[in-house]
């Protein structure tokens, strides 16, 4: 199916992001996952399509990062990213999508 | 104001079907507020319903029961024009009863 | 790692309930009655045992047992309450000395049938809960929340005074209200949220059946009940309530209560329903 086929890119990606060996993280890493996670749920905003658990996991990144443990921020600000940018792309596949569901 | 309950009875034979519905909150502690506090556990405590000054139906409730609730029983006896005294008391000590008359 | 796997499941489990229909043909005119018509017996050719009424109790008109259970509900419905509130708080006068009643025609009861309606001087949809709002801020009184309490009690009793009247929604040969109904349509069938379903997923693919314990309403007369008494909730909630928690149950963030995209969805979900009576308030599971 189409929309299966298409959804897998995305957490494969974030399954290989996931399973690569962790050097310390500084806090100038959690630094730019963090802006890279958040400009991809903004674009998501913009487009009326933000997931609730992006939103978590940026807040569980942002308390990580307080608490001083920068390898579990990176970690959660990553996943944060594959989730906003999943929904940025369901949003963007759901423009021309949403037409074949209609009852006719 | 306005009473907390609601009550509906009618007779039929020799059989009086009541419905009542109670307006209560009936926290029960463990939810809680906005900021992260518990709401104090607030429920009825007993509920009784009186015909012509015998009791018919008494309930003690507890926190499992929802907002708002609702009870429904039959009993025999009571016929059209008897008095229905509804009464319940809360944990805090408040109170509230009415009375109807069997339809 | 988990997320990636509960994204991938989640697509798995929606392959086997998405309907593949054919391709669309790219719909440039928009034409709101054939469309009603078209939804309209798209749910009667489904449950044919259904007469159009019996559409605005949802699970209840579909289910043995809940339909037991809804009889056995409406001797004593769980909303008097709020629909008693909802009377003495409209009649209440503001500071100022008006009432609700001066904002509305026919002093607003019996009109609810009318809402939402297309405002042709702002261009815009206006539902029955903004309406209300606005009259308040009009009589220089604060809004109220659009999601409970006493939005719900005034929404019920309005409801209430119109119980029976068919919807009535009029879309103006006017291209901003056509845009509207079909933003309000394409909202409607729009995935969204990480579970990736649209409004769509339940209701037209899956209305009468299960997802966790509840049964799913059809969207034919979605809104006709409201607002309602659910039991879940332990408390009456309003279209907007109903809105916020589809989109965040889906796992999608969402919107400001009132905004384009509800107010449109609004339009659209009212109007695909015209003809069938209003039955609000109404209690669910």
């Amino acid at each position: 199916m189409k929309l299966f086929s298409r959804s897998l890119a995305l957490p494969l990606a974030a399954i290989l992001l996931a399973a690569t060996p962790a050097l310390a993280a500084s806090e100038a890493d959690f630094k730019t996952a963090y802006a890279a996670a958040d400009a991809a749920n903004k674009e998501a905003g913009t487009l009326r399509d933000q997931w609730t658990t992006t939103a978590s996991a940026l807040k569980d990144a942002k308390k990580a990062a307080d608490a001083g443990d920068f390898d579990k921020a990176v970690a959660e600000a990553k996943e944060a990213e594959a989730l906003a940018k999943a929904s940025v792309f369901q949003a963007k596949a759901e423009k021309e999508a949403w037409k074949a569901e209609v009852i006719r | 104001m306005a009473s907390t309950i609601r009550v509906r009875a009618s007779a039929t034979g020799d059989t009086t079907e009541v419905q009542a519905l109670i307006q209560h909150p009936m926290d029960s502690g463990y939810v809680k507020d906005a900021k992260g506090d518990l709401i104090p556990a607030h429920f009825i405590q007993q509920v009784t319903f009186e015909c012509n000054g015998k009791s018919v139906f008494v309930a003690d409730w507890g926190t499992a029961v929802s907002k708002d609730p609702y009870v429904k029983f039959s009993f025999k006896g009571g016929n059209k024009g008897d008095d229905l005294k509804i009464s319940w008391v809360d944990n805090k000590g408040a109170s509230d009863t009415t009375t109807a008359k069997i339809a | 790692m988990r997320t990636a796997i509960q994204i991938v499941s989640a697509a798995l489990a929606l392959a086997t309930l998405v309907l593949t229909g054919p391709a669309a043909k790219a719909a440039n005119s928009v034409d709101p009655a054939a469309d009603a018509k078209a939804f309209q017996k798209y749910f009667t050719t489904k449950f044919p045992k259904l007469k159009l009424s019996d559409f605005v109790n949802g699970p209840y008109s579909l289910n043995e047992d809940m339909h037991r259970q809804w009889v056995e509900k409406e001797e004593f419905p769980p909303y008097e309450f709020a629909l008693d509130a909802g009377k003495e708080m409209f009649s209440k006068p503001f500071k100022n000395g008006k009432t609700y009643a001066d904002c509305f025609a026919d002093k607003g009861i019996g009109i609810r049938q009318n809402y939402p309606y297309f405002d042709e001087k702002e261009g815009k949809v206006i539902t029955l809960e903004l309406a209300l709002n606005r009259c308040r801020e009009a009589n220089g009184e604060a809004p109220i929340s659009y999601v409970k309490d006493d939005m719900a009690a005034l929404t019920a009793y309005m409801a209430f005074t119109s119980r029976g009247k068919p919807f009535d929604i009029r879309i103006p040969s006017d291209p901003r209200a056509l845009a509207a109904f079909e933003n309000g349509k394409e909202y409607f069938y729009t995935r969204r949220g990480q579970l990736n379903f649209s409004c769509a997923s339940c209701h037209v693919q899956n209305p009468g059946e299960r997802i966790r314990a509840e049964i799913l309403a059809p969207a034919l007369g979605i809104l006709n009940a409201m607002p309602i008494y659910r039991s879940e909730w332990g408390g009456m909630g309003t279209i907007s309530r109903r809105f916020i928690s589809c989109n965040s149950q889906t796992r999608g963030v969402p919107l400001d209560p009132q905004s384009d995209e509800y107010r449109d969805l609004e339009y659209y979900l009212s109007y695909v329903s015209n003809g069938l009576p209003i039955s609000g308030p109404g209690a669910r599971p």
